[in-house]
């Protein structure tokens, strides 16, 4: 594939590489970070990145949202509505993870009185020796 | 000019999540008694969990996914491709035959409220088992409660109550009613337009959860219990279980539903869809709520 093909794709796919560049921002944050409610957020980013490459998988140029108009019939003149619906069950999933991880996570501080993970770690482990 | 840098200083430690005044303090004392009880952090053990080598590791099975998922992508079809294999007779069907079949002029609500409709049950339970989990960890009660907790909770509700805002409290009182009228304008108007339970709900949460914020949350608890709260859920989801049972029952089975589909674009149309939608409305807006009072303060 030549240089200008290659970009060529590029620039078309640029939603998708997006999302996958985000995903490994995300997952990179998630293994490194000490801080727990960063890692919530890390992950937060990466449930993000799946929604974009959803959404962008679902776009086709030149039509219009799934809202039926009058006159306006037939399945070529409408976007994807099922990576919509996808979304929407991701989001909501997205959202109850990230409140029961953050749930843990406050009750974690109140025993241990940090959101390190690795003091928490250390400081569990003594207590069971 | 010094109070100028103390405010700075107080600044830059709120944004760091540092609480200010007593409780800050009292919290602090607690935290560093806390580790005197413990021993010393052990720095060896440290080294040992964080080590370069898991560090490495990470970065490298990071990047080959990364670098597989790329060489990935550029198989795709390409973005805004009619071609797109993603689009087959599944989405044909759901656009055409959609507006008839289920009487909804937003094919997503059509799609997600009909069609998949115990998928979205599901969704709901979801949002339900998580505040019910969420209320599990942190709902203060008999068994628990943390020493010094109450005095520390007393202290912020004197600091809430002396330090009311008068601006806050006008705009919300102002902008309150705007918010909740049109979290129920669009979960009312799900299946004639963009919107429906979980956007409209989201909204109404978030205007309660403004009241909570800016009046106390002493004030939303005259009209908003935990008993309404439990009520509302509860009711909600049985109405949606119930309803999209008979549905399913009586279609599977080739009877008479004997609900109306109603005139496409008309608000009473698209026969459950409404009803789904406000069930949907109503747990979704009691979750963002109670998300909210569970993390600030234990309890609704």
């Amino acid at each position: 594939m030549d240089l200008h093909a290659f970009l060529t794709k590029a620039v078309s796919l640029r939603f998708e590489i997006a999302a996958v560049i985000l995903f490994g921002i995300g997952f990179m944050n998630l293994m490194l970070r000490h801080n727990l409610i960063k890692k919530i957020v890390a992950f937060n980013v990466m449930d993000s990145s799946v929604f974009l490459f959803l959404a962008s998988q679902g776009y086709i140029d030149g039509r219009i949202a799934p809202i039926a108009r009058e006159g306006i019939v037939g399945a070529e003149h409408y976007v994807n509505p099922i990576p919509a619906g996808l979304v929407l069950t991701g989001i909501v999933v997205s959202v109850s993870v990230s409140a029961f991880f953050l749930a843990l996570v406050q009750r974690l501080y109140k025993h241990y009185h940090t959101v390190d993970f690795d003091e928490i770690m250390i400081m569990a482990k003594k207590k069971v020796d | 000019m010094s109070k100028k840098t103390d405010a700075l200083r107080r600044f830059s430690g709120w944004v760091n999540g540092e609480t200010a005044g007593h409780a800050a303090v009292h919290r602090e004392a607690a935290r560093i008694e806390h580790k005197k009880l413990l021993p010393e952090l052990d720095e060896q053990q440290r080294i040992r969990l964080f080590s370069w080598q898991y560090k490495l590791v990470a970065l490298v099975v990071c990047l080959t996914v990364v670098a597989v998922l790329l060489y990935t992508v550029f198989h795709l079809p390409l973005f805004g491709d009619p071609e797109n294999p993603a689009v087959n007779e599944v989405v044909q069907r759901y656009v055409e035959d959609g507006l008839e079949e289920t009487g909804a002029v937003n094919m997503v609500a059509g799609m997600i409220l009909d069609y998949r409709a115990f998928d979205t049950f599901g969704e709901s339970s979801v949002l339900f088992l998580a505040v019910t989990s969420v209320m599990m960890l942190l709902l203060r009660d008999a068994k628990n409660i943390v020493r010094d907790e109450d005095v520390q909770e007393e202290h912020e509700r004197i600091i809430e109550r002396q330090t009311s805002d008068i601006i806050l409290q006008k705009v919300t009182s102002l902008v309150m009613p705007c918010i909740m009228l049109f979290g129920a304008y669009v979960v009312l108007n799900g299946h004639i337009s963009p919107g429906g339970g979980f956007s409209g709900g989201a909204v109404m949460g978030a205007g309660l959860i403004l009241l909570g914020a800016s009046f106390g949350i002493d004030k939303v608890r005259t009209f908003f219990t935990m008993k309404t709260f439990r009520r509302i859920t509860s009711t909600a989801l049985l109405c949606y279980a119930a309803s999209k049972a008979y549905s399913f029952f009586t279609g599977a089975n080739g009877l008479e539903t004997g609900i109306p589909l109603g005139t496409p674009g008309a608000i009473f149309s698209s026969g459950l869809i409404l009803v789904l939608d406000i069930c949907v409305g109503m747990v979704v807006a009691c979750t963002m709520y109670g998300f909210y009072v569970l993390f600030s303060r234990g309890e609704i």
